[in-house]
């Protein structure tokens, strides 16, 4: 009798968990929904201005960015800040456009290897921050200097190549339209990749320290491997996005592209804390499509570009702000 | 000695040039709620770092079970059987109640059964920490950790800002591990807790073990003289409260009328006076509507009805800037939020005269050195490390954020507790120089969470609960019994007869 009230109440007590957690999703996703929506229309806006765009060229022109994205918001949740990312994205680009020049037929292991430089660059860029104690901000703006002089020194100009199955794997659509290989390629990478961490007690770890570091560390959180694995991250999806970056151009180029700012900007529209502990990937992804579509409708609408990056700012800061009312409306209602 | 628990010998600890420990000892029985006493700056929180692995000691040894222990982090800590919980919550706030209890490897149903043991039954472990008011977040905290049954369990200050009724079942719980083969190592600057619940107290004094004493009756003298020492001055007593003050100031206006006020659904109905010279107690257990009400007289939060008068003059305050104008500040319990913890102790206090409203142009440098040197001198800081408020001691914070107000001509005081997690010797400065402001004919008003405190600095004391004033009686009436039935909302009339005798 009573072990079948006991079980009863912890059904219950069940229902209510997965209850609340739905609601919990729901409530967390809401900045995400938002922004599928604003997405879809801007589109939708798109595709009445020009019926020949397509979610591909939009998906390709977007990808270095969004990985860059993904690296960031991972570094930001984590409480930190990697201000050497579009150098690394440069760095990495050069890398691999010359080695792929030199020796196409080595394509695989020379992937890998990049891959492995960005780990280990991201690596190094905690490290510093962690046994430095310098402030993240300080440390990652002179290693923003440090990887931009070094991919100078591997590739003075522009140059290099690339090899044709890389091109492939980003270009064109899986069937339908919608389907733009860029993008599956990008959500395949970040799901792999954060999926699983997102479930782990390093997962956890990384949303701890960025939320509160002391009580993380009295909770017996390794604070300063959970930075080094957070940075590394970062690194690796910043190598990523040189990759993509020697796919979809075919060449190297050594001064980066505005790679970090726009990083920023999209995972602030993308609804994570600059403050850490809070948000998550997609929104940062997102938010990428977004900047990257008012960019184009901008172009398509011929207004000037000095004006175009004017509005871009406007419309970011009122994203945000109308975003921000709302959450607090709703958490007051 | 094998039969204990735990044997710490020899401990020390420099930070710089700095000693925070010297030569401590402590050793713990197992089945036993061991203090661990000392002033501020004693070195009791180096000590517990030592103990948890948050730091390590430059010399010294730690047995568990007669076994060497050697660890780096509170993870480390926390395999061995050492599990601390400390005033701040070790709970991260963007994550959910169940995500925190993965983090720290936590079995959800010995959490769940240490819950309810604690009174709270039925959280949603799906709720954004956040979101969850702080008194559950700490016992959150604790029952996390006694979930994990912990051969020792550190309570660092655990109590200091829970309300009393938490309290009382904290304590119930922590009593209930006497006898068992673990125990617990038990801080806090209460010396009634520490005398219902301890069997032995360690006294530390400038970093060294000083003397272990047996909680019986007189334990409390001996454990405030070791923990005071012998050089220190003769400890001033607790603060007579002075009739005459009250009355002196009684035929000007009073100092501060509250009529009628209320602010969202936490402050539904305060009214009181508060005279030139008199020190009034507030007395409320967590949530009852006392934050708004400070907020509200300080000039944060605007009430949504009730008037506010100041010397005889109805008064609005848009800003907290409106009631320093009009002579009106507040002391918070919470240091960190008066205080610019990494400007020196010169700029902290000059700076309500330099900021004051209105003023403008370049400082002028020696009378803001005179006014600055005053105030340390009246309130005896200890300026050793004076270029960063931070570093200084929590008592002498927190005489800074009082002594900043001393030479601006303030006068009506409102303390928010002020005394939340400071040493004895320290609180018996700060009642006395409460007394001080008052005799002085400043209007003091002072809330607190301990309830003998309300005899030892004021005149007359109210108690709020459901944001509500319930009670009010002079300080001589004011005992715990009474104070504790008042602000559990229950009637004092047929509690406490004849209490004011």
């Amino acid at each position: 009798m009573t072990e079948a009230a006991g079980t009863e109440e912890r059904g219950a007590g069940r229902g209510a968990a997965a209850r609340g957690l739905i609601g919990r999703a729901m409530r967390g996703d809401a900045w995400t929904v938002g922004l599928v929506a604003i997405f879809v229309a801007l589109f939708v806006f798109t595709k009445l201005l020009q019926p020949a765009y397509g979610l591909d060229a939009l998906a390709i022109a977007s990808l270095p960015v969004a990985f860059a994205a993904v690296g960031q918001a991972i570094v930001v949740i984590s409480g930190g800040i990697d201000l050497s990312m579009g150098s690394v994205i440069a760095l990495t680009n050069v890398t691999s456009a010359l080695l792929l020049m030199n020796a196409p037929e080595l394509s695989v292991p020379i992937v890998l290897l990049v891959l492995l430089i960005g780990l280990g660059i991201g690596v190094v860029n905690g490290v510093l921050v962690v046994v430095s104690r310098v402030p993240d901000i300080v440390v990652t703006l002179a290693m923003l200097f440090v990887w931009a002089g070094v991919a100078l020194l591997v590739l003075g100009s522009p140059g290099g190549g690339s090899v044709p199955w890389l091109r492939e794997l980003i270009t064109g659509t899986l069937g339908v339209e919608l389907l733009p290989r860029a993008l599956i390629v990008l959500l395949v990478v970040v799901g792999v990749v954060w999926i699983p961490l997102r479930r782990s007690r390093l997962g956890l770890s990384i949303y701890a320290i960025g939320s509160d570091q002391l009580a993380a560390f009295r909770s017996g959180v390794n604070v300063a491997r959970t930075k080094i694995v957070a940075y590394g991250l970062a690194g690796l999806f910043a190598s990523l996005g040189g990759l993509s970056l020697t796919a979809s151009t075919g060449v190297g180029t050594p001064i980066p592209g505005p790679y970090l700012l726009l990083s920023v900007a999209a995972i602030v529209l993308g609804g994570v804390s600059l403050a850490g502990g809070r948000g998550g990937l997609l929104g940062p992804i997102v938010g990428i499509y977004i900047l990257g579509l008012i960019r184009a409708d901008l172009g398509f609408l011929r207004v000037e570009p000095a004006f175009s990056t004017v509005i871009q700012g406007v419309i970011m800061v009122a994203v945000v702000m109308v975003g921000a009312y709302l959450t607090l409306r709703r958490r007051t209602a | 000695m094998t039969d204990l628990l735990l044997e710490a010998t020899g401990v020390a600890k420099h930070y710089g040039a700095v000693a925070a420990l010297r030569d401590a000892s402590l050793s713990v029985r197992p089945g036993e709620v061991h203090a661990l006493m000392g002033a501020n700056g004693a070195g009791k929180s180096t000590l517990v770092k030592v103990l948890t692995g948050a730091v390590s000691p430059d010399a010294g040894t730690i047995l568990l079970r007669g076994q060497s222990r050697n660890v780096h982090s509170p993870a480390e800590a926390r395999r061995t059987g050492m599990v601390s919980v400390y005033q701040e919550p070790a709970i991260i706030p963007d994550l959910t109640v169940a995500q925190n209890l993965s983090l720290t490897e936590t079995p959800v149903d010995a959490f769940r059964s240490r819950m309810i043991d604690l009174g709270i039954p039925n959280l949603d472990l799906s709720a954004t920490a956040r979101d969850l008011p702080l008194a559950t977040l700490r016992i959150i905290d604790l029952a996390r950790a006694l979930a994990i049954e912990p051969a020792v369990l550190l309570l660092d200050e655990m109590t200091a800002a829970l309300p009393a009724d938490l309290t009382a079942r904290v304590l119930e719980v922590v009593a209930a591990i006497r006898g068992t083969d673990r125990s617990v190592i038990f801080i806090s600057h209460r010396m009634l807790e520490v005398a219902g619940l301890c069997d032995r107290a360690t006294v530390l004094r400038e970093g060294r073990t000083v003397g272990v004493v047996d909680i019986a009756a007189g334990a409390e003298e001996q454990i405030v003289s070791l923990m005071l020492g012998p050089t220190a001055s003769a400890p001033r007593g607790p603060a007579e409260p002075t009739a005459a003050a009250a009355t002196a100031g009684a035929d000007e206006p009073p100092r501060l009328v509250a009529r009628s006020l209320s602010a969202g659904r936490n402050l539904r109905d305060v009214s009181f006076e508060l005279h030139a010279g008199e020190v009034l107690g507030l007395v409320a257990l967590e949530g009852q509507g006392q934050d708004e009400l400070f907020e509200i007289l300080s000039g944060q939060l605007r009430p949504d009805a009730g008037e506010l008068e100041v010397e005889g003059r109805a008064a609005t305050f848009r800003h907290p800037a409106d009631a320093i104008r009009a002579g009106i500040v507040l002391v918070p319990g919470d240091r960190s939020s008066a205080l610019l913890g990494q400007r020196s102790v010169s700029e902290n206090i000059g700076l309500p005269g330099i900021a004051s409203p209105r003023r403008w142009g370049l400082i002028n440098g020696r009378a803001e050195k005179r006014r600055v040197a005053a105030a340390i001198d009246r309130l005896q800081i200890d300026t050793r490390a004076q270029s960063e408020v931070r570093r200084l001691s929590g008592g002498n914070q927190q005489k800074v954020t009082i002594a900043r107000w001393l030479e601006s001509g303030v006068r009506t005081f409102l303390f928010y507790d002020p005394t939340r997690g400071i040493d004895i010797r320290t609180k018996r400065e700060i009642y006395q120089l409460v007394r001080d402001l008052a005799a002085a004919g400043a209007g003091v008003l002072l809330l607190s969470s301990e309830l003998d405190e309300i005899q030892r600095a004021c005149d007359r004391a109210v108690v709020i609960f459901g944001g509500r004033v319930v009670d009010e009686m002079p300080a001589a009436a004011a005992d715990e019994p009474t104070l504790l039935r008042a602000a559990h909302g229950l009637e004092r009339a047929a509690a406490a007869p004849g209490g004011a005798a």
